[in-house]
């Protein structure tokens, strides 16, 4: 177990200075995120161009990696329609959960965060923007549970 | 507590050693286990005794004639009396055995709570609860009608008698309070509380999980009414714990649960009910961490709680010490009294990286909220990592703490 392969120099800069980090007013579409272990607490607001995630932004209070993640992902998921969030978000889980599994070559930066899986009880701490995102797109009112 | 407490003799290192699991390693480091408040880890001779029973000596209790029935029952029957004795109870009678603390509350709450409490009546709790001392109190309160009262602390997470004496009234029929809080590490001045409580004609429940393994517990000394603890925070097994109640409560409480060894004779018309304490143990008790919970005393008392309490007051005052020397570093929870459990927050690192950090150099300590939501939201903090020791802590575990610190840093800088 190797702490530079979950603390990877991307992730440290993403933690420290959160990009799209604040909120949209008003939004489109928007989702609370929520995990209970640790406390993370994470709001998503987003705009939307027909089919298209035209802007979002993300605030809240977390670990490194749940600020990461989610800085990431806002930087990654902008401009991209429905279906290629919906891929990406498959291959961030696949990466976060299996083991084994490759790395697909266009998660670009967002690779970084495969280091979690070697830290099972921190992929929540990853997934959490995710769900969350998922969540707003389904326009779902309730808050989202990693739990 | 005695006056005087002998500490010269303490040698940590043979009692460390005592514990086999502490030889272990983690991540190619070794194990430094800062998480006894958590649950402590058990010494070789509470494993011997439960694996003892378990090869020799297992039937049920309270039922066969057979020889193995009466040598389980003389297990179990002689624990609760070495159990009596530790905490100076008046008689085994007011010893209840239960799953642990949480279970022991919920007792008192669901049964001395539901027959007494009225629409109105006061429950009285303090700010730093843990959840098993807050969510029993809520369930009979929506069941009854009765209200709940808070008592607040001060930013040291002290709750003063001034406090306490205002928040008390005369609708205060119960107060729950802790002994020590497992989040911050403050001692609560049970004896005055209760003598204050017992004025207004309160019932006094005491979570004692944190102090029991830490300090001398005298029940009748404190003056409560129930007193609950857990075996595994006291080096003993998981499963088990206590309910020490007064007598005369307990006589005039319904049963909790039902089935069987709580009752005297059953048929489809009508029950009556065994005597204390088998009232409240319906079913087959975990007996062998009954017998693990006797060999944890055993242990305890030949090391010496009051040997025990001067040694984790000593490594108290030297990690605080050594930790507000690491730049960034915050101890939550200052009150002027403590169990040896030091809360903390470090500037940059969140509670959590700080645990996976920490991990990683093989030193244990818990991050989170404890258990205890409301502590968090009083600190506007949503997590700490905490140190707790125990009778087997050393100094060179506060030396690997500091030096983990020092590495997520590092990581963070």
């Amino acid at each position: 177990m190797d702490l530079k392969d979950l603390y990877r120099e991307v992730i440290l800069d993403h933690n420290k200075s959160p990009r799209l980090f604040g909120r949209l007013d008003p939004a489109d579409t928007s989702a609370d995120g929520h995990n209970p272990l640790c406390g993370d607490r994470l709001h998503l607001s987003v705009r939307l161009d027909g089919d298209r995630v035209s802007d979002l932004r993300f605030e809240g209070k977390g670990c490194a990696i749940s600020v990461a993640s989610a800085s990431m992902m806002c930087e990654a998921v902008k401009g991209k329609d429905r279906a290629a969030i919906r891929h990406l978000f498959d291959e961030i889980h696949g990466v976060l959960t299996h083991h084994d599994a490759p790395i697909p070559e266009d998660l670009g930066k967002l690779a970084a965060l495969a280091g979690v899986r070697d830290f099972p009880v921190r992929v929540k701490c990853a997934s959490l923007a995710w769900h969350t995102l998922n969540a707003a797109l389904e326009r779902s009112a309730e808050p989202v549970k990693t739990e | 507590m005695s006056a005087q407490p002998q500490i010269t003799g303490y040698d940590a290192e043979r009692i460390w050693r005592d514990f086999p699991i502490l030889r272990r390693d983690v991540h190619g480091k070794p194990l430094v286990f800062l998480d006894s408040a958590a649950s402590s880890q058990r010494p070789a001779s509470v494993v011997a005794a439960v694996e003892r029973y378990e090869t020799f000596h297992h039937a049920n209790v309270h039922r066969g004639v057979y020889q193995l029935s009466q040598e389980a029952t003389d297990l179990f029957e002689k624990a609760r009396e070495r159990v009596r004795g530790f905490v100076n109870a008046a008689a085994s009678r007011e010893i209840v055995f239960t799953r642990g603390t949480t279970e022991s509350i919920n007792l008192v709450a669901q049964s001395w709570g539901r027959t007494n409490l009225r629409t109105g009546d006061e429950i009285l709790l303090t700010a730093l609860e843990h959840h098993a001392n807050i969510v029993p109190w809520q369930l009979v309160a929506q069941q009854t009608g009765a209200v709940i009262r808070v008592v607040p602390m001060d930013r040291r997470g002290v709750v003063s008698l001034e406090s306490f004496t205002a928040q008390l009234g005369d609708r205060t029929k119960l107060v729950a309070c802790a002994h020590v809080s497992n989040a911050l590490g403050t001692v609560l001045p049970v004896r005055e509380i209760a003598t204050l409580a017992h004025a207004r004609g309160a019932v006094v429940v005491v979570d004692g999980a944190q102090a029991v393994p830490h300090q001398r517990v005298d029940v009748q000394a404190l003056g409560c009414d129930f007193y609950a603890f857990s075996a595994h925070k006291m080096y003993g097994p998981t499963g088990t714990g206590v309910l020490f109640g007064r007598e005369k409560l307990l006589e005039a409480m319904p049963p909790w649960q039902g089935g069987g060894d709580m009752i005297l004779t059953v048929s489809f018309e009508k029950t009556t009910y065994n005597a204390l304490p088998y009232k409240f143990e319906a079913g087959t008790p975990n007996i062998s961490g009954v017998v693990g919970l006797a060999a944890a005393i055993d242990y305890i008392e030949s090391v010496g709680i009051d040997a025990i309490h001067a040694h984790e007051q000593r490594l108290l005052i030297r990690a605080t010490d050594e930790l507000l020397r690491v730049p960034g570093l915050t101890i939550i929870g200052t009150a002027p009294g403590k169990a040896a459990v030091i809360s903390f927050t470090l500037d940059g690192v969140h509670p959590h990286d700080l645990g996976t950090i920490l991990d990683a150099e093989g030193v244990a300590v818990r991050t989170g909220h404890h258990c205890a939501m409301p502590v968090m939201e009083f600190f506007d903090i949503p997590a700490t990592a905490r140190a707790s020791f125990a009778c087997y802590s050393r100094d060179s575990d506060v030396d690997a703490l500091i030096a983990a610190l020092g590495k997520a840093r590092e990581v963070f800088a």
